[in-house]
């Protein structure tokens, strides 16, 4: 479903330092893959070039989704054909409400796909329903995008997009980061509900924790710029319980 | 032609006068002149109506031309006079001028190694004071800067070489005698080396109780890196018009600090601009204003961003009381290369008598699109639940409105970082929240 | 080779067009180009004028002679054209049908003129659409038609063209005209009150809630005329009235003034809305043309507890000089400001309000919203003034400004004065772009640039739009996209 091959990446304005340096990633549909490294390796850029951020350059390499070259593609054009990030800061959009921005997102998938508009009705007890199963406080819905909101209930938020907009591979930048364990079940449940042999999922996360309650058939170290190893779940509890200083020498050679 | 009246020759008269008695070189003589041509072609801005930069501020009285200029100081002041009365500390470089002529035996010269503190007149090279002298307060900006420059014969220069930290702060202080209605036009050059760090006062005082008419112009030049701490009180006395100018220059880097404080006059008018000429320049400029009685202090306060990457700070604040009246003009302009400008400005007002009025004007004028501007004013009376909830712990209403003034001046006094100094603004405030009270409501 | 990941900024959706420039082909009948004692008695003649009221208009003509002999047009406004020359222009122009009358009926109505209200979506019949609001067109200097005069008569609220106002009602009109807006108030408003043509009245009588919108369309459509309506609503004791104009002009490369005044009377207990969708022709991508919209707006609460509310969606005109104001004397009363400018290409505009407060406990609120893209230069111009009987006033500003790209301008004028100690003032100000984050945002969940622009843009505006009634908020949604096509993206 998705091949990142030998991936050079650098981001605008920060000089010529380049943040990929030659990753390379492929992801079946049906999948859960992790991501895990510390801060500065790169994760972040990874998550964001998938989805074709504007402040970032691509130097080589190339990313295919469904056989598809998508590195010319708007974000749009991206999401559009599946793809989906859940933020590690979402913006925050003033005046605008997350029931509008979730149904002019919706439409614009279902326009693509040749269906018509959901009715405003249908629309509305899917919301609703969603709002329910990701567990947001009702009221939180009625302000704008983001403004106010606290990390965890933005996270939340972005899971309840997740389950409304249903894409075919899902990648969460750090979801898991500053969340109580009620609201990481919250998020596991959200993947564990989603996951099917014609969906896929990239976990990118500092910590093993949210593996705890979501299996990953892959897991990578991703270590300045590069994948230094790949393994199962075992690898992660590797990671978690000896750090990953034990890359140091790897990555320096 | 304004000035085409019996009054305007008063004034025609002293520039007679003083190019007669101090000759100058060349080109200040031909500095002076232009500052008279621009001053004797514009005249005072008496006429309010349609003047955005004067609306809210009535100089009829300058234009009668009643104040005298003396050539030369002629009434002795004593050293102790001055330290019952201004900012003073032995530690400071003071240069002390008295009806704007230099006191040698009252000034302290520098004492920082390499610092220069002393009167243009004593400079031996006179290159910096030529190459900076009315470039960035220009004769045909305004008419006081104009006057000003018609009258520039003596006044503070101050350098700071290339990486000197100055720990001693250099005082300014500007001085009118009792027994007349005294016309100054203090004048100052400051330049800061690169990377130079230094503190600088300027005072204005008045000694006696006549009506003076205080005009003084203030150049700063900041090189790259330098940083100047700025501290500006006024305290003249209650029949003076103070109308003053300060300029300042900042090179990339750069940071400007000033705290402006202002109580007494008649009229009191601080109109300082900062420009903001090269990247990552930044400047804080604050202030605190309280008057009573019938005095108006009017802060104008501006800002040019004319390079990216800058930012600028402004805050003021006031308290107001008797048929007093303050005016708050705040101005931010980004110009179109100045992207990632970032600029703030809020003017705070409490007002404790129906007398009293405050006209605020902050206001933006943005022409870069990647920027982060905001501002705020409010006015109004002290909060009545903090008042209720102090009388509630049993302190008596006096008392707790005296302690809420103190607190709202507080913010800005508290900031003032030369010890002295911060003291004796302290005392000012102190001196005058029984008076602000007493016209209070 | 590098491969950017960026967004193309350069956009190829095509410049908003202005959809509303067409012209309407009928024969006007003018009076001579220029203004003279003689042109003045011309359209009172014309309109078949009581003495009073020419004797107002030649008062105001000679007011405004002395005017441009010595003070002129007013200059503090950031806003640049060139001179204007008061004897190039039509003060009068009128379709010749009407013969300068307003028609009895519809079927007196130049069909030209219906298909061209109908063409701008305007309909003069009473009907299913727009079906609650009751329409005044004007068709430059005259009013063509109202619609359901007949069922708001029997509440006793009057609606109609001014000029009918003047031949039946004129107790009404001469009570309250310049009462608010005194004819040597302003350079504009003292042209207006010389030769002002014609324009709309209301007057709700005491208790009535009007029970639909009442609306006024100006068409300007002649060229080389001036347009000088002049609108009066009194809302008398305890009613309420929410009135909404539109208005539109054809693509001219020559600019035209238009220098209206509206005054507004709300009495005790009473509640005025209006709302304006300001859509003059904007001029063209260039800067050639466009409507000069100098206007003077002001509304007075003389009762106690009354209230005035403004609104204002402003996409149109190269250059807009228009401050509604509100002058709060009586006691709780509250006044009102909400507006969205936008500039775009080479317009300019200067706009704001004023909040005078003269009552105990008055209250205004002031939430504007300016948008500069283009070479647009936007400036907001305010007055909070508070007078010393103003006891316990309060007022809340919000102004903000959004840029898009780098050459335009956005600028926040605004002017606080404190005559009274328990006054209560914040104002608040902020200036910022459309960020890159939101749009990212945005787009990663499938919305195009343009979309995603539009949503934000939307979005930052609503605190404004949903002030509007709402058949129009939709309406000043979409004129907002429409306007800024071109510049996003």
């Amino acid at each position: 479903m998705l091949q990142v091959t030998d991936l050079h990446a650098s981001v605008i304005g920060a000089g010529d330092t380049e943040i990929l340096k030659g990753l390379s990633l492929t992801i079946e549909a049906g999948e859960v893959h992790a991501i895990m490294g510390p801060n500065g390796s790169g994760k972040s850029t990874l998550a964001n070039v998938l989805l074709g951020r504007p402040d970032y350059v691509v130097n080589s390499g190339t990313v295919e989704f469904d056989g598809e070259n998508i590195l010319q593609m708007f974000p749009e054009q991206r999401a559009l054909r599946g793809m989906f990030l859940a933020f590690q800061y979402p913006a925050e959009v003033p005046g605008v409400r997350p029931w509008q921005f979730l149904k002019a997102a919706l439409d614009a998938r279902r326009n693509f796909a040749g269906e018509e508009p959901m009715s405003v009705r249908d629309f509305t007890k899917l919301f609703d329903d969603k709002v329910k199963a990701v567990g947001i406080d009702p009221d939180l819905v009625k302000r704008s995008l983001n403004e106010g909101f606290s990390g965890g209930e933005k996270k939340r938020h972005e899971m309840l997009q997740l389950e409304i907009l249903e894409p075919r591979l899902a990648i969460l930048d750090e979801t898991d980061s500053g969340l109580d364990v009620d609201a990481l079940r919250i998020v596991a449940e959200g993947v564990n509900n989603l996951r099917s042999p014609d969906r896929a999922f990239l976990i990118v996360t500092h910590y093993q924790r949210l593996l705890n309650y979501v299996e990953p058939d892959a897991v990578h170290i991703l270590i300045d710029g590069k994948i230094v190893e790949t393994g199962g779940p075992e690898l992660a509890l590797k990671v978690e319980k000896s750090g990953y200083e034990q890359y140091a020498t790897a990555a320096a050679g | 032609m304004t000035l085409a009246t019996a009054r305007g020759e008063k004034y025609l008269a002293d520039f007679k006068a003083l190019k007669e008695a101090r000759p100058a070189p060349d080109w200040l003589e031909e500095l002076r002149q232009r500052g008279w041509d621009h001053f004797n072609s514009v005249g005072f801005p008496t006429e309010r109506r349609g003047n955005e930069l004067f609306k809210y501020t009535n100089l009829t009285p300058l234009d009668r031309g009643t104040f005298e200029f003396q050539i030369g100081q002629r009434v002795a002041v004593s050293p102790e006079t001055l330290r019952e009365r201004a900012p003073w500390s032995d530690d400071w470089t003071t240069l002390v001028f008295i009806d704007g002529w230099y006191s040698e035996g009252l000034s302290r010269p520098a004492a920082d190694a390499g610092v220069t503190a002393l009167n243009f007149a004593d400079a031996e090279d006179r290159q910096p004071l030529r190459e900076h002298l009315a470039r960035y307060a220009t004769v045909d900006e305004s008419a006081f800067m104009a006057l000003n420059t018609a009258f520039l014969a003596d006044g503070a220069y101050v350098r700071i070489p290339d990486d000197v930290q100055s720990k001693t702060p250099i005082h300014l202080l500007f001085v009118t005698t009792p027994g007349g209605s005294r016309a100054t036009y203090p004048r100052t050059l400051v330049v800061a080396g690169t990377n130079s760090r230094s503190s600088v006062i300027e005072s204005y005082i008045s000694l006696g109780d006549e009506a003076c008419f205080t005009a003084p112009v203030a150049e700063y030049v900041l090189e790259p890196g330098a940083g100047i701490d700025h501290l500006r009180v006024l305290v003249e006395n209650e029949q003076t018009f103070h109308i003053g100018t300060t300029r300042v220059y900042q090179s990339n880097d750069s940071t400007f600090s000033s705290i402006s404080f202002a109580t007494g006059p008649r009229i009191g008018r601080n109109d300082l601009h900062t420009l903001l000429d090269a990247p990552g320049a930044e400047c804080t400029l604050h202030g605190l204003y309280l008057t009573t009685n019938r005095q108006q202090i009017d802060n104008h306060v501006s800002t040019t961003h004319a390079k990216p990457h800058g930012t600028s700070h402004q805050f003021y604040k006031g308290v107001l009381s008797g048929n007093s009246r303050a005016v708050f003009s705040g101005r931010v302009l980004v110009e179109k290369d100045a992207q990632k400008s970032v600029a703030d400005q809020r003017d705070l007002n409490l007002i404790l008598s129906h007398g009293a009025e405050i006209d605020t004007k902050p206001s933006l004028e943005i022409y870069a699109d990647d920027v982060k501007c905001s501002h705020g004013a409010t006015a109004g009376h002290g909060d009545p639940a903090a008042l209720f909830y102090m009388r509630s712990r049993g302190i008596d209403e006096a008392t707790a409105q005296a302690m809420l003034v103190r607190g709202f001046a507080a913010e800005i006094a508290d900031e003032i970082g030369v010890e002295a100094l911060r003291e004796y603004v302290q005392r000012v405030i102190e001196d005058t929240i029984p008076l602000l009270l007493a016209e209070a409501d | 080779m590098a491969t950017p990941n960026t967004i193309s900024r350069k956009s190829d959706l095509s410049a908003g067009e202005y959809k509303w420039g067409f012209v309407t082909e009928v024969e006007e009948d003018f009076a001579p180009k220029g203004l003279s004692e003689d042109i003045v008695r011309l359209i009172s003649a014309k309109k078949d004028e009581p003495e009073w009221l020419l004797e107002w208009r030649l008062r105001s003509y000679n007011h405004w002679v002395k005017m441009a002999k010595t003070q002129g047009e007013p200059t503090w406004a950031k806003i640049r054209y060139p001179t204007i020359d008061y004897n190039d222009i039509y003060y009068y122009a009128a379709p010749k049908s009407s013969q300068g009358k307003a028609p009895e009926s519809l079927d007196d109505v130049d069909p030209e003129m219906l298909a061209t209200f109908e063409k701008l979506g305007i309909p003069l019949q009473e009907r299913e659409k727009l079906a609650g609001v009751a329409i005044d067109a004007v068709f430059d200097s005259v009013s063509v038609a109202t619609t359901y005069t007949k069922q708001l008569g029997e509440l006793g609220i009057i609606f109609c063209s001014f000029s009918e106002a003047v031949k039946n009602h004129p107790d009404l009109v001469q009570k309250y005209l310049g009462s608010v807006v005194p004819y040597s108030d302003n350079f504009f408003a003292t042209l207006n009150s010389a030769v002002f043509s014609d324009g709309s009245f209301a007057y709700i009588p005491p208790g009535v809630r009007c029970p639909m919108e009442l609306m006024t369309y100006f068409r300007m459509n002649a060229e080389g005329t001036g347009q000088f309506e002049r609108t009066l609503i009194i809302a008398d004791k305890g009613a309420y009235v929410s009135y909404l104009e539109g208005c539109t002009a054809p693509f001219r490369k020559t600019s035209q003034l238009h220098a209206a005044v509206v005054e507004l009377v709300a009495l005790e207990d009473a509640e005025i809305k209006y709302s304006t969708i300001q859509n003059w022709f904007p001029g063209t991508k260039e800067g050639e043309g466009g409507v000069y919209n100098f206007v003077t707006k002001r509304g007075i609460c003389r009762g106690a507890n009354s209230k005035i509310s403004w609104t204002q969606v402003e996409t149109g005109s190269a250059i807009t000089w228009k401050y509604p104001s509100v002058i709060l004397q009586g006691d709780n009363s509250v006044g009102e400001f909400y507006s969205v400018a936008l500039t775009n290409n080479y317009q300019q505009a200067d706009t704001g309000t004023k909040m005078i407060h003269i009552g105990k406990n008055t209250k205004s609120t002031i939430v504007a919203k300016g948008i500069s893209a283009g070479h647009g230069q936007n400036t907001y111009r305010g007055q909070v003034k508070i007078m010393p009987s103003a006891e316990n006033a309060t007022n809340h500003t919000q102004c903000d400004s959004l840029l898009v790209g780098d050459k335009c301008g956005a600028h926040t004028v605004p002017y606080i004065e404190v005559r009274n100690p328990t006054a209560r003032l914040e104002h608040e100000a902020s200036t910022s772009k459309v960020s890159d984050d939101q749009l990212f945002y945005l787009r990663s969940r499938g919305l195009s640039e343009e979309e995603a622009h539009h949503m934000i843009i939307t979005g930052w505006t609503r605190d404004v739009i949903k002030e509007l009634p709402f058949e129009f908020a939709m309406e000043a949604s979409q004129l907002l996209k429409v306007s800024l096509e071109g510049a996003v993206g």
